[in-house]
């Protein structure tokens, strides 16, 4: 082993890295706790924990400058450490065995964090008394869809992604006759009709409902509570020139905006991105129940009827707090309501590694009760002897 | 004389415990015991009159009797049955208790007291429509970005609408004879019901006697929306609670049923005896309201006796007196016969402990959940937890350490939770996704527990270092067994810290969707898991010896206080409470005076008292 190796090595396997790196995971879950005053959850786990270091714009500038290790940055080197000093350091032995187990579970606990990290997708279904849905939506993406509804029977749609829009990128695509120019993007905005809002300025449109709309661009919101609806203005360019320029928002209460191109008729609007689910549900009935005298909530339910179209069959399944419904990999819970309790908000999530954590929970649980069992043990056997002398 | 002592602090003991478990007496002709074990729903539980009146008087004034300005004391009981039917005289109690000097500015223009901070409700009459007007114009601003004028203006708003809510309970504003009015009206009735059904289809009927009814079910009404409290039960003893009704409700529902509930015509008859001062009615009516009750209600009866004796009783406030006096007499046997008065501490500490444990189980019956629901019973749990170890440290070791460490955390945790239970009724409802005994039994008592462990190990470690660097007192012997007990604490706070947060992870997977979310809450127990195991790995690795042990340890005490209830005061996520700007600084003060003792902690040993003397 060459000199340098070895110091590589020595200073991977050392306890004073661990403990180094495990003040710095304190003091970068603290600040992160601190800075979800201001950036709410998502941003929060965005910018400290889902990154390898934690970027901070130089004042006066929008260069980004690394000013402390990320998530990924320490659990990364708590990993390499970890691995390392197991291997190198602490031999196999009963006496060892609770702190192998331990710092198996430990890892399992850091690659499950990593991978929710990376494939845990979340949406909501929200689905009003007796409504029908095959399909969820996602809580922060949107999407711009030009759909062609010409078959009654079939929607042909074409989903174009926000980052393309929000960048002003001209798109084109084979199944679509004409170009997509979005001309102006807003990451927030507010739509009303004109008539409301009579002094302020036009929207930018000359097709559809935003010839009668003012748009008010919005701050981008950060709360876990709030959704940004974005805006945006788009022109659409045929291969004899320019059709118009339509506006669309994010906002439930757009209108439909249909035109027609070439014998065909179209859709253009901007939505929460949609997630297809293999089977459809329909919620029978939400409940909110409240202890009397009080408005404290005792317990909310919705109770749904799953329909998968591939095998023809229906089951009726109550959803509740603490009680989720696991079906194709997908777990459904109840997480909100609306509109006088005539509307249930189910979130769905798909993590295909959540029985990481579990398992790791348990070698680390038995590993802990193992190796402080022996200190203990130790410890009483130690002391017999001082007590018989004293 | 040494010999005695320990005997002597047994007996004391118990006879402290005795007295304060022993039933009160009625002290005036009235049997206020009585009528304060009689069952209400309030806040969504089944509770006696003695709690709604205790919890309110804490709410409003910090304390839970009255005192007049004349020096003539209260019990709950009186007050209450004063506001409920003698409100002319309980309109003057001087029940409100404002700190904000601009809010006093705005209600003392008028009123004759200045120097006072305690206001009756008469004094607020004038301003009660600027109150409520301040009151909607702060309520709309994020709690923590109000000022402290209006975070005080939305409180005694508050406060002042409690107060109105009790005083309608069970009579309508401006009765004389609340009885006199219900009986002629139970006569009224099938007349009345006649007469505005004959109205009603435009035929020939008696005005008088219909537009009388009229009248009063309107007036009914208003006395329905007036307040929460339901004071009748509902006629089906097995039924859900959501049956009982408020006076109000009860007696619009007597148009249909052709008469008055009983239990109504019972609360109008004890407010009649009251008004009159008339004991042998009073008296009398009780337990007869009891004996109907118990068709049916005996549980909730003797639920209620329960409760009733156990607010008399206070438990937490005996037990906070007995690990004040174990705490000082364990410091002098450190000075002065260490065996006896070490022993004497050593049983104010087990009397006291087992006290809470009577207070915590009587709460956990009560209520049927396992100890920890709220921020007030963690409070108590976490003392029970710390000093049950203190009690094992102190069989094992036997040098008074334990005691003085569970003397000082039962005391803090206990003043904790008396400040906590100021909010109002500390048996409070679950909210839905809280419902569950099973996490709440597992995840948060485990939690708890390591929150306990973490803080004791920092409570020993002071210790060390007061001992250490002001006295001679800290021999070797001493400073390793202090130096085992903080390392075997850690330990143990390590194991549980990790399970409890991790289950809460599991819980939260459970009904979220996601096992960790960064919610401040987990954080904070994350942090106190991180903390511990760093301090186990500083320790391994030969970075810290025992005092570089005992400073870390302390640091603990900052980092479980902040997960306590620092990450409740950011205002943010799913476990985030109100909070007052007390708390916030007396969490301050806390961390600070921890740093400075982490600071004494530093000073070269050559300086410390115990190391000069023994080289």
């Amino acid at each position: 082993m060459t000199a340098l190796l070895r110091q590589f090595k020595d200073f991977f396997v050392s306890l004073r890295l661990t403990v180094v790196l495990l003040g710095l995971s304190i003091i970068l879950v603290f600040w992160a706790t601190l800075a979800q005053t201001d950036l709410g959850v998502y941003g929060v786990q965005q910018k400290f924990f889902h990154s390898l270091f934690i970027m901070v714009k130089i004042p006066g500038t929008e260069f980004p400058f690394p000013v402390f290790p990320g998530g990924y940055c320490i659990g990364g080197l708590l990993f390499i450490n970890l691995i390392i000093a197991q291997i190198s350091r602490l031999h196999l032995s009963w006496r060892k065995f609770g702190i192998w187990i331990t710092h198996l579970g430990l890892i399992m606990l850091l690659v499950g964090e990593l991978l929710s990290g990376l494939l845990q997708q979340d949406n909501d279904i929200v689905l009003d008394n007796g409504q029908t849905k095959n399909y969820a939506e996602s809580q922060r993406q949107n999407e711009l869809v030009i759909t062609d509804v010409s078959d009654p029977k079939i929607d042909d749609v074409t989903s174009i992604p926000l980052d393309l829009v929000a960048d002003l990128k001209t798109v084109q695509v084979p199944q679509i006759p004409f170009q997509i120019v979005p001309k102006q993007f807003f990451p927030n905005a507010e739509i009303a009709s004109r008539a409301q809002a009579p002094n302020a300025p036009a929207a930018p449109a000359t097709q559809g409902v935003g010839t009668q709309a003012v748009l008010m661009p919005l701050a981008v919101t950060v709360k876990d509570n709030e959704r940004n609806e974005p805006a945006a203005s788009i022109e659409l360019v045929g291969s004899e020139g320019s059709l118009g320029t339509w506006l669309v928002s994010a906002d439930p209460a757009m209108p439909v905006q249909k035109f027609d191109y070439k014998g065909k008729t179209w859709k253009i609007a901007m939505r929460a991105t949609r997630r297809y689910l293999p089977f459809s549900l329909t919620l029978v009935k939400f409940s909110h129940d409240v202890y009397p005298g009080t408005d404290i909530p005792k317990n909310f339910s919705s109770l749904v009827r799953l329909h998968e179209d591939s095998n023809q069959s229906t089951r009726e399944v109550l959803i509740y707090m603490n009680n989720p419904l696991r079906t194709h990999g997908l777990t459904f819970y109840q997480s909100g309501f609306a509109n006088q309790d005539r509307t249930a908000i189910l979130q769905v999530v798909r993590n295909p590694s959540w029985q990481l954590p579990y398992i790791a929970c348990l070698l680390m649980t038995g590993g802990l009760l193992f190796q402080f069992s022996i200190h203990l043990v130790g410890f009483f056997s130690r002391r017999k002897p001082e007590v018989k002398l004293a | 004389m040494k010999k005695f002592i320990p005997f002597l602090a047994l007996v004391i003991a118990v006879l402290v415990i005795a007295v304060s478990v022993t039933p009160v007496k009625n002290s005036t002709a009235f049997d206020l015991v009585g009528f304060g074990q009689l069952p209400v729903l309030s806040n969504g539980r089944i509770k006696p009159l003695d709690t709604v009146a205790r919890s309110s008087l804490l709410q409003l004034q910090g304390k839970q009797s009255v005192k007049l300005s004349d020096g003539t004391k209260l019990s709950p009981e009186a007050w209450l049955l004063d506001v409920f039917f003698r409100p002319e005289k309980a309109d003057t109690y001087p029940i409100f208790s404002i700190h904000n000097q601009e809010l006093l500015s705005l209600v003392h223009k008028g009123s004759a007291n200045e120097s006072s901070e305690f206001l009756s409700f008469k004094d607020f009459i004038p301003y009660l429509q600027s109150i409520e007007d301040q009151a909607k114009l702060a309520g709309p601003i994020e709690e923590k970005s109000r000022t402290a004028f209006q975070r005080s203006v939305i409180q005694i708003a508050e406060d002042l609408m409690l107060y109105e809510r009790l005083e309608h309970t069970i009579e309508k504003p401006g009765t004389t004879d609340f009885l006199g009015e219900l009986l002629q009206f139970q006569k009224d009735i099938p007349a009345g019901v006649q007469a505005v059904r004959l109205k009603q289809e435009g035929k020939a009927h008696d005005e008088v006697i219909a537009q009388k009814v009229i009248e009063e079910g309107k007036q009914f009404m208003d006395l329905s929306q007036a307040t929460t409290i339901m004071v009748i039960p509902s006629a089906d003893p097995v039924g859900h609670p959501s049956q009982w009704r408020t006076m109000g409700q009860s007696l619009l529902e007597s148009f249909e049923q052709g008469g008055i509930e009983p239990s109504a015509l019972a609360f109008a008859g004890i407010g009649y005896a009251w008004q009159k001062q008339n004991a042998d009615q009073f008296n009398q009516l009780i337990p007869l309201y009891r004996d109907e009750l118990n068709n049916g209600y005996a549980k909730a009866l003797k639920k209620t006796s329960v409760e009733t004796h156990f607010n008399t009783a206070e438990p937490f406030y005996i037990s906070l007196c007995l690990y004040t006096l174990a705490f000082i007499i364990a410091i002098i046997s450190w000075l002065k016969w260490p065996d006896s008065l070490g022993r004497a501490s050593f049983i104010f500490v087990l009397s006291a402990w087992l006290l809470s444990t009577a207070g915590i189980a009587t709460r956990m019956w009560l209520e049927g959940r396992p100890p920890v629901t709220n921020l007030y019973s963690s409070a108590l749990f976490v003392g029970w937890g710390a000093v049950a170890l203190c009690l094992i440290l102190e069989v094992v070791y036997k040098n008074a350490i334990g005691s003085v460490a569970a003397g000082l955390i039962g005391f803090g945790t206990l003043l904790i939770a008396h400040h906590l239970a100021l909010s109002g009724d500390t048996l409070e409802m679950m909210r839905a996704v809280l419902d569950s005994n099973f996490w709440l039994a597992t995840h948060v008592v485990i939690v708890t527990t390591g929150y306990a462990s973490t803080f004791l190990a920092g409570f020993l470690a002071i210790i060390y270092i007061i001992r250490g660097v002001f006295t001679h007192t800290l021999d070797k012997a001493t400073a390793d067994s202090l130096a085992r007990m903080v390392y075997g604490i850690v330990c143990f706070a390590t194991l549980f810290s990790f399970v409890g947060t991790v289950l809460g992870g599991i819980w939260a997977d459970q009904s979220w969707g996601r096992f960790w979310g960064w919610d401040p809450k987990e954080n904070g127990a994350l942090i106190i898991v991180l903390w511990n195991a760093l301090i186990l790995h500083a320790r391994w690795g030969g970075l810290v010896k025992q005092r570089g042990l005992m400073c870390f340890a302390l640091f603990g005490n900052i980092v479980t206080s902040w997960s306590w209830f620092g990450t409740n005061m950011l205002g943010i996520g799913l476990h985030s409470y109100g909070f007052t700007e007390a708390a916030f600084w007396s969490l301050a003060l806390f961390v600070l005076s921890q740093i400075a003792m982490i600071g004494i902690g530093n000073i070269p040993l050559k300086n410390w008292r115990s190391f000069k003397a023994n080289p």
